[in-house]
């Protein structure tokens, strides 16, 4: 029987959603492949997820050092290294979050095993696992295949694998294990978080966002949509780019490394949804995107889309308005 | 303070309606502008920017064709001191192979510094930099918003999800994986270009390297690439603009919002 490793994901003393989407997929797969689901947990002091993920893998190993409690991306990748060597996992899936992309491209240098990142779909046929992942923004789909291995590392877009619900029917073994060797000091020594997203708007509570991306072209152009959101009763909103270039303050910023918003409609304009900024508006009741490029990937996550130049709709929705 | 960064040529796909090649491998790229991947623009400002501040030099690196040379004196006008593109030939390339390649040159520069950025704008892989700081045996720090050094070691900041920055120190060497918005890139103008074709740019091809045939084998291998399925888009509204802004409000007046 082989097995399937997940790398727990926590922060600030919570497990993260992306936790359970890979827990989830990680069983459908064990399921299928008859196979064993074995969590990797390391925490802080007196913090124990255990409890939370245990009805979700056969195994939980806990690894528990007060460095662990705010993530150390070296120590976690010495530790999972000799994991995979006792263990050889057939997969092991980590997230493709900031915590992740710092953690898993050198684990598979360091294990030999190979790996893709940011896959939205798994799948096995014969000996070794396919994935699916995006290229281009969003724009192409790509199926991908691994040179032939033991084991194969698979980072997670999250929200790609939803949880159904009754899917947590396991019963885990809880097992602490010691850090074996000295892992020596960690080479990155954590100071503090800090919050970048507040300010004197509060876009997570707007119940209807007039939303600009990169598409709007220059900054003098901000103002014509902010006069439009004005009149229409909205609030204006970005995406990440429009904040790089310091047009708008952070605070405005839609998307996983902004907020996450639920109005009750989201009007993008100009803005070609990469999964980064869509993962910011799966709240929204309504999404309208207009944007020239029939092909942007916003309008996949769309309810309506209008294909034209974002100035021409704006400005016939202002005559509109005025009478 | 001597710094690296590995600097990426990238197709613009944004309005484009991308076409897959005939073998189902590749988009086709006859009719695509290039410019130096967004994220990699940033990590050479950032580098530019402490060498102003520290003293020391900027050498950026990429691995591609000839073509892919506009990219370096781009980086050379912005103040990159001097280039190297690598060659790749016409092997097959992935993330490990990149960073395999990159390694073995960087190996033989001295540095306190690698960066490159988070991801490619074409593959979005998000891989290359952190393989290549295990490679070197380098500390890294992946998302990297903020740079301050002082001495032999900085205090950075990375992003996590949620607008939430996490501060750290990180000791020299190390590899930074640089995020966008970090500092406002410099603009260069095409004189300034011009004049980066005096400052060194070296040109490697892969038999000068230590590395096996092993070395040089992609991990992972594209077995297809597909446009996405139709039947996932909107509705789409059609007509003149004057409808489709009549379609948006009643959408609005029906969703509950007050306009
Ligand atoms: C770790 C990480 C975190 C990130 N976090 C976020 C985040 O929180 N939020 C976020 O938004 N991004 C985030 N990003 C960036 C994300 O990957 C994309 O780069 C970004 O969302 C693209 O923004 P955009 O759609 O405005 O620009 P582009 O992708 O450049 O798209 C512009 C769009 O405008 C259209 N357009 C151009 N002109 C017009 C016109 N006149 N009329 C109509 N349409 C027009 C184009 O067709 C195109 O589709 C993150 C990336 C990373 C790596
Ligand atoms: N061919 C290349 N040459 C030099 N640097 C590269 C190359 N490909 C990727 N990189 C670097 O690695 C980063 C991440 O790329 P990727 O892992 O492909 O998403 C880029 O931003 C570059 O800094």
């Amino acid at each position: 029987m082989g097995e399937i490793f997940v790398v727990v994901e926590h922060r600030q003393g919570e497990v993260r959603n992306i936790t359970f989407e890979m827990l989830f997929k990680a069983g459908e797969l064990c399921k299928s492949l008859d196979h064993k689901l074995t969590a990797i947990l390391f925490e802080g002091k007196g913090q124990s997820f255990e409890s939370e993920i245990s009805m979700w893998a056969d195994t939980v190993i806990v690894f528990e050092d007060e460095r662990f409690r705010d993530f150390d991306a070296d120590t976690c990748k010495e530790i999972i290294n000799s994991l995979i060597k006792q263990h050889r996992p057939f997969i092991t899936l980590i997230g493709h979050t900031s915590w992740g992309i710092d953690l898993a491209p050198a684990l598979s240098v360091k294990s030999g095993y190979p790996i893709a990142t940011d896959c939205v779909d798994i799948m096995v046929e014969g000996i070794s696992p396919k994935v699916i992942r995006q290229m281009y923004g969003g724009k192409v789909f790509c199926r991908v295949s691994f040179k032939e291995s033991d084991g194969y590392l698979i980072t997670v877009r999250p929200g790609a694998f939803i949880p159904a619900e009754g899917a947590a029917d396991r019963q885990a073994d809880v097992i602490r294990m010691d850090i074996a060797s000295d892992p020596g000091a960690p080479k990155k020594d954590f100071v503090e978080f800090v919050d970048t997203g507040a300010g004197e708007l509060d876009i997570s509570q707007a119940e209807f966002l007039v939303s600009i991306g990169r598409g709007i072209g220059e900054k003098e152009n901000i103002e014509a949509i902010k006069e439009l959101a004005d009149t229409m009763g909205g609030t204006l909103s970005c995406s990440r780019p429009i904040v790089d270039m310091n047009w708008l303050p952070k605070y405005h910023q839609v998307g996983t490394s902004g907020k996450s918003v639920r109005p009750k409609v989201y009007l993008a304009l100009g803005i070609s949804g990469a999964f980064q900024h869509v993962a910011g508006i799966s709240g929204a009741q309504t999404v309208i995107a207009v944007n020239k490029d029939k092909k942007a990937p916003i309008f996949r996550v769309s309810d309506y889309g209008v294909v034209d130049d974002l100035f021409i709709i704006a400005d016939a929705l202002k005559e509109k308005l005025k009478r | 303070m001597n710094i690296v960064v590995c600097i990426k040529r990238v197709p613009m796909t944004q309005e484009v309606d991308l076409e897959i090649d005939g073998d189902n491998k590749g988009v086709n790229k006859d009719l695509l502008a290039y410019v130096m991947n967004d994220w990699d623009n940033y990590a050479v400002e950032e580098a530019v920017l402490l060498k102003e501040e520290f003293g020391g030099d900027v050498t950026v690196i990429t691995v591609g064709s000839e073509d892919d040379e506009e990219i370096l004196r781009r980086a050379m006008a912005m103040g990159a001191d001097r280039s190297i593109r690598i060659d790749p030939g016409d092997r097959v390339l992935d993330s490990y192979v990149v960073s395999r390649i990159l390694a073995e040159v960087i190996k033989g520069i001295e540095y306190d510094l690698v960066l490159t950025g988070v991801q490619a704008d074409d593959d979005n892989c998000g891989s290359v930099g952190i393989m290549l700081a295990e490679h070197l045996g380098l500390a890294h720090a992946a998302v990297v918003t903020g740079v301050q050094a002082e001495g032999n070691r900085a205090t950075i900041r990375t992003e996590l999800e949620g607008g939430i920055d996490e501060v750290s120190k990180i000791r020299f060497p190390a590899l930074l994986s640089i995020q966008t918005g970090i500092n406002e890139p410099r603009y260069v103008s095409v004189i300034g270009i011009k004049k980066a074709k005096k400052k060194e740019l070296e040109v490697i091809g892969l038999e000068g390297l230590a590395l096996s045939e092993e070395e040089l084998s992609p991990r992972t291998a594209i077995e297809e690439l597909y446009l996405p399925p139709e039947t996932e888009s909107a509705v789409i509204l059609e007509g003149d603009p004057s409808k489709v802004a009549d379609e948006i409000i009643r959408i609005l007046t029906e969703r509950g919002v007050n306009i």
